[in-house]
């Protein structure tokens, strides 16, 4: 075992242990960084990587390990802390003030001159234009700018702090293929220059192409370090996603019907009305359930939301038991059958209003729960009392704030309202996310549970053991794309991690 | 390095009644205490000033019916805002929504002082509710349409209101009778509401006021209406997912808000003025007091009543120790205040544990 | 006859602005960290009666004005406290403290009604300009008050834009997540801010008390506190911008006494700043707009820092 305190390793992490509310974020990993090298750290969402960087980076204390820092320990309580010993970080969001220009975001902060301050911030654009090729017009303001654009002020904010050792967080994720190409050569500049660049990814293709060694992580700990000349995609792939043995609920055999959702070539827009979901068709049977694998921000939650009526689609048609319904209103959906489990809990509640008052957030204007103008509370208690124990919710009583009760039972609350009429397609968004053990078994349970009574389901999820546990047949999805769909038994992890890292395509003969 | 105090704030997972109960209580507590302290430094014996607001308001027939009569307008108005709170449209112009539904019953009665009282003083009280709702209409459109935040338009609408009582005083409707002052004409008898014997309660106002309310609470409590006003009111976009209309809401509570405070304007022209007059001479800020009146009873319009009359007692109060003491009736502003801060001020203190610590600054 | 009339006007518009502008730029620095505050009418009627009362007895008026200014921040504090510390929803606050200055102002000023001013602000007086035809009297003969305005809304307007100061405090008001994430000390800017608004407002007031009127009339701001407040929308929280609009705001006000003769009602005139406002809100919420010249994104946003 190297000696942490070598000068020629840049970070060095031992037995970093991060325990959040239900969840072990960081199990006993141990990180090492050489000065100067580009190292890829990859895994799937939830494997560990951003909690783990966002302790290096003085945002989140570990609850165990020791962390050393260019050979010497270091404690580092808060970014302040990281910035002075030199590591910068650049996050998935930007975290710029998009009304003020690049330089007034680049000097906020920093002890520069008090009176005209953008002049320093000039020089340094200058300076790192022309040894890294970041150029960016100082004047321009942040909402002017594209993401790449706003990435490299990102970049150097962090260098103008000091930071040799440069933590970037899935930096390619907002980016075009050209501004992907650009950022990858700055990266290679910079690390020529002697900094150290810690690059986390889930595509194996930016793994090979820009890093020297990659450390995977899966479900909080570290698989494997490896040199990335002397390994390829397909074992990367294995140990990204990899389980020997997968734990398999009791299923019966599905039987699908007839088709209940027919997707056909859907384009929707993100918030920031770029293309998020591109031409995406797919079909859901009654009685079977069709999971969409993939890292979360691939266009699933677009999918999810036009799906369901809180997005329109730009183009494209979905159908509904052959009836087409693009671009319907929530309220048509719902009366046609449609239910959704957001992955958002607070989305889908009112949480200050009671148990039984959220059980009925979607029929308070039907019959029984409302006579003409009014709410009758009467069927609305007895209504709830039923669910509360049909889904043992444990809450004091139907008329408690839901916002009072643990995440499970508020899961439970949704579930019960969106499930208890036999839905016609049941939507399942990231259902089990944040929960404990017990409340994601019973959850799964109660989904393949629909699946039996005849529904059709259409599962999101970014957990893959969720995926491979619950589905018949998986889909997964890459930046807007359906990469191929399978029948679960088929379903081979090895596959589906490349499909999920874009690094793999399977012709879709069947979906369409 | 600098020591800044810092509080660590950790939400509460409960909150049980009694303590909300307890908060209240010791806030209300400690804005007196505060107060008195305050009186003191300005020189005012907190002691007996206590003792005659509280007597100048509840402690004779006369100081207890004054009270009512000051509590009626921020009834009318706090019922409606506790309407428009709840969906978390924060309309604040209550005042001018006030003046206009005025400035509407006065038209009507001067125009058709003939017309028998069992059909002017209904017709009064209807167009002053289309008056302030339409008022408060502008606001919530331009919410709706430009996504212009209804706190600060409502609030310029109050001036432009208060602007518009004075042109109308003062100009075209300035009466013929009054030597110069800038009230208008004296509204015909049946166009004057009645009074409770010899108090100046005109209860025509107050049994609307607290038939309303227990209907604010049924449409608040038990409708289909209520139940989309609070839904968006905690979360517009489970409001959206549930089919509900967000425009809808906003509108249907800034007309019944704006429509309930021009009701309250109706009142008292016509049950305390009989004419209408400078804006200060109809509303010493009914329409912002009233926003106390809906913080202090959570938002809850049957609540109102009891936090209406409290506020108007002390309003009452204040004109006593005027009388008494010979201070500024804007003295009582102090407990409005006051209290108001304290008030607000408990509601982190239940909702969240708090510590202070003294820690480095990032 | 024409001329003479607009120069009148002119003339008496800076003095009618300039208590609206000192009031205007505190908010608008207030604003600008992303804290509004509706309590500008009590501070600055607390500033009136304080910068009278200390005045009168001192017999200085720098003294009274220092005082007005201390008044006026120490009740800013109390705003401060309430949104910034315990975030307390800010409109409420802001009502809240306009009635407890509207009450303090009246109890304190009881004593004051009616007394004489014991002092005045001489003109300044500059040899050979203060002379000058037409320029002279416009330009040059004002109270040192009406120059130390001008000078810090100047001031005001280079430090917001071309100072480190300026940068941190309007990022804090457009997005404090971000500002807090690079160290600067978020609720210290927006106390600071908020204190200076108090300030500023104080010595607006006490411009009225012991400059423009010379006495204590209680209520004597009568709604100037709420013109501020339009102000800072119609200025687009901008201090120059702010600058012209008191000036244009005063000079309505001063208007409206001398067209009420023509048969021009000067109570419509008066709705005018209003009317103005409420067009600016509608036309600063268009996106592009927003970002160029509209609201602080944070405003009425108590901060907290998200901790998982």
């Amino acid at each position: 075992m190297p000696n942490p305190s070598e000068p020629h390793l840049a970070v060095a992490m031992h037995g970093i242990v991060k325990r959040f509310p239900g969840v072990l974020a960081n199990d006993h990993i141990s990180f090492e960084v050489r000065a100067g090298e580009i190292h890829a750290l990859l895994g799937e969402n939830g494997a560990g990587k951003t909690t783990l960087m966002n302790i290096l980076y003085g945002i989140y204390q570990p609850d165990e390990g020791i962390i050393y820092v260019k050979g010497k320990r270091a404690t580092i309580r808060s970014p302040r802390d990281a910035i002075r010993l030199g590591i910068g970080m650049v996050h998935q969001q930007y975290r710029l003030v998009s009304t003020h220009t690049v330089a007034e975001n680049v000097v906020l902060g920093l002890p520069v001159s008090f009176f005209f301050p953008e002049r320093a911030a000039r020089r340094w654009l200058e300076e790192f234009s022309q040894k890294y090729g970041l150029s960016v017009d100082p004047n321009a303001r942040i909402w002017q700018l594209s993401a790449g654009e706003q990435q490299r002020v990102e970049i150097i904010k962090a260098l103008c702090r000091g930071a040799d050792i440069l933590i970037l967080d899935e930096p390619t994720s907002m980016l075009t293929p050209g501004e992907i190409d650009e950022l990858l050569g700055i990266i290679r500049r910079m690390a020529a220059e002697g900094h150290t660049i810690i690059f986390i990814t889930h595509k194996l293709d930016e793994v090979f192409a820009i890093s020297e060694r990659v450390t995977v992580l899966r479900q909080g700990k570290v698989v494997a370090t490896l040199e990335t000349a002397q390994t390829d995609k397909t074992s990367l792939a294995r140990l990204m996603v990899g389980r020997d043995v997968i734990f398999r609920l009791e299923k019966k055999p599905a039987q699908p019907g007839e088709v209940v959702l027919r997707v056909e070539a859907l384009h929707v827009l993100d918030d920031r009305r770029l293309p998020a979901v591109k031409g995406v068709s797919l079909t859901v049977s009654a009685g079977e359930i069709l999971g969409i694998a993939g890292v979360a921000g691939n266009g699933q939650r677009e999918l999810v939301e036009a799906l369901v009526g809180l997005r329109k689609s730009q183009r494209g048609r979905v159908f509904l038991k052959g009836q087409e319904v693009t671009n319907q209103p929530p309220r048509a959906l719902i009366e046609q059958g449609v239910c959704y489990i957001p992955g958002e809990r607070a989305m889908g509640l009112a949480p200050g209003l009671s148990v039984a008052e959220n059980l009925i957030l979607k029929d308070y204007c039907q019959e029984p729960f409302a006579r003409g103008a009014f709410l009758d509370y009467a069927v609305i208690n007895a209504h709830a009392n039923r669910l509360v124990d049909q889904y043992s919710v444990t809450t004091p009583s139907p008329a408690t704030p839901v916002k009072l009760l643990s995440g499970g039972n508020i899961q439970r609350v949704i579930l019960a309202r969106e499930t208890c009429q036999s839905p016609t397609l049941l939507i399942a968004a990231y259902p089990t996310s944040g929960l404990d053990v017990g409340a994601t078994e019973y959850i799964r349970q109660l989904i393949l549970q629909q699946r039996d009574q005849g529904t059709a389901v259409l599962l999101v999820s970014e957990d893959l053991e969720e995926i491979l546990q619950l589905s018949d047949r998986i889909a997964v999805m890459f930046e807007g794309e359906i990469m191929g769909i399978l029948p679960a038994h088929q379903a081979d992890l090895g596959t589906i991690g490349m499909m999920m890292a874009g690094a793999q395509r399977i012709p879709m003969s069947e979906a369409a | 390095m600098n020591n800044w105090p810092h509080f660590r704030l950790e939400k509460r997972l409960t909150v049980p009644p009694w303590l909300e109960f307890l908060t209240l209580a010791v806030s209300l507590l400690l804005a007196l205490v505060a107060i008195a302290v305050l009186f003191r430094v300005l020189g005012v014996n907190p002691i007996v000033a206590y003792q005659r607001i509280f007597r100048g308001a509840f402690g004779s027939l006369y100081g207890l019916s004054e009270t009512i009569v000051k509590a009626i307008p921020l009834m009318m108005c706090g019922i409606g805002l506790s309407l428009a709170f709840r969906a978390r449209v924060y309309n604040i112009g209550a005042e001018g929504q006030l003046l206009v539904g005025a400035i509407c019953a006065t038209g009507l009665a001067l125009s058709r002082p003939d017309w028998p009282s069992w059909a002017l003083r209904p017709a009064m009280f209807l167009v002053g509710f289309i008056g302030g709702a339409l008022w408060a209409l502008i606001p919530a459109l331009l919410k709706a349409r430009f996504r212009v935040d209804e706190t600060l338009s409502s609030l310029m609408m109050v001036y432009i209101a208060s602007e518009l009582v004075n042109y109308l005083v003062y100009g075209p409707w300035k009466g013929a009778k009054e030597m110069g002052f800038p009230y208008t004409d004296k509204f015909s008898p049946s166009a004057q509401l009645p009074r409770l014997l010899n108090t100046r309660i005109h209860y025509p106002t107050l049994i609307l006021a607290l038939v309303l309310a227990v209907l604010a609470y049924v449409l608040i409590q038990r409708t289909k209406w209520g139940f989309e006003i609070r839904v968006t009111g905690e979360n517009p976009e489970a409001a959206r997912y549930a089919g509900m209309n967000y425009f809808k809401t906003v509108l249907l509570v800034m007309l019944l808000s704006g429509g309930m405070a021009g009701l309250a304007g109706v009142g008292e022209v016509a049950g305390i003025h009989y004419r209408l007059r400078y804006p200060q001479g109809i509303s010493p800020g009914y329409g912002f007091t009233a926003i106390i009146v809906t913080w202090l009873a959570r938002l809850n319009p049957l609540l109102v009543i009891i936090s209406a009359l409290l506020l108007g007692g002390l309003l009452v109060g204040g004109d006593a120790i005027q009388v008494a003491l010979g201070l500024p009736v804007a003295t009582i502003y102090i407990f409005n205040g006051v209290i108001l801060l304290f008030v607000l001020g408990s509601d982190l203190f239940t909702h969240y544990k708090i510590r202070l610590e003294w820690r480095r600054e990032r | 006859m024409i001329v003479e009339f607009i120069l009148l006007v002119l003339k008496a518009a800076i003095p009618a602005g300039t208590p609206l502008l000192f009031g205007t730029l505190g908010e608008v620095t207030a604003e600008r960290s992303g804290v509004l505050n509706l309590g500008v009418e009590g501070m600055m009627i607390v500033g009136a009666v304080t910068a009278f009362g200390v005045t009168y007895t001192t017999g200085n008026i720098w003294l009274g004005l220092a005082a007005a200014a201390l008044a006026g921040s120490l009740l800013a504090l109390v705003h401060a406290f309430a949104s910034i510390t315990l975030r307390v929803n800010q409109v409420v606050s802001g009502l809240a403290l306009t009635m407890l200055g509207l009450g303090v102002s009246g109890l304190v000023g009881k004593r004051f009604i009616g007394m004489p001013p014991r002092t005045r602000l001489a003109p300044l007086t500059l040899p050979g300009l203060s002379d000058l035809p037409v320029i002279g009297p416009l330009f040059f003969r004002y109270d040192p008050m009406v120059y130390l305005a001008i000078i810090l809304a100047l001031v005001l307007w280079f430090m917001m834009y071309k100072t480190r100061w300026g940068i941190t405090l309007r990022s804090v008001g457009e997005s404090p997540a971000t500002a807090d994430a690079l160290g600067v000390p978020v609720f210290r800017v927006r106390y600071l801010a908020v204190l200076f608004g108090g300030l500023m407002a104080g010595l607006g007031g006490a411009y009225l008390s012991v400059v423009y009127t010379t006495a204590w009339i209680e209520g004597m701001t009568a709604g100037a506190g709420w013109i501020v407040i339009a102000l800072t929308i119609f200025a687009m929280w901008d201090p120059v911008r702010a600058m012209l609009g008191a000036y244009l705001f005063g000079g309505v006000r001063v208007l409206q006494y001398r067209l009420q003769p023509l048969g021009i009602s000067p109570n419509l005139l008066n709705m005018l700043p209003f009317i103005f406002t409420i067009l600016v809100l509608m036309l600063s919420t268009g996106e592009v707009i927003r970002r160029r010249v509209g609201a602080p994104a944070a405003l009425m946003q108590p901060y907290t820092r998200e901790e998982r």
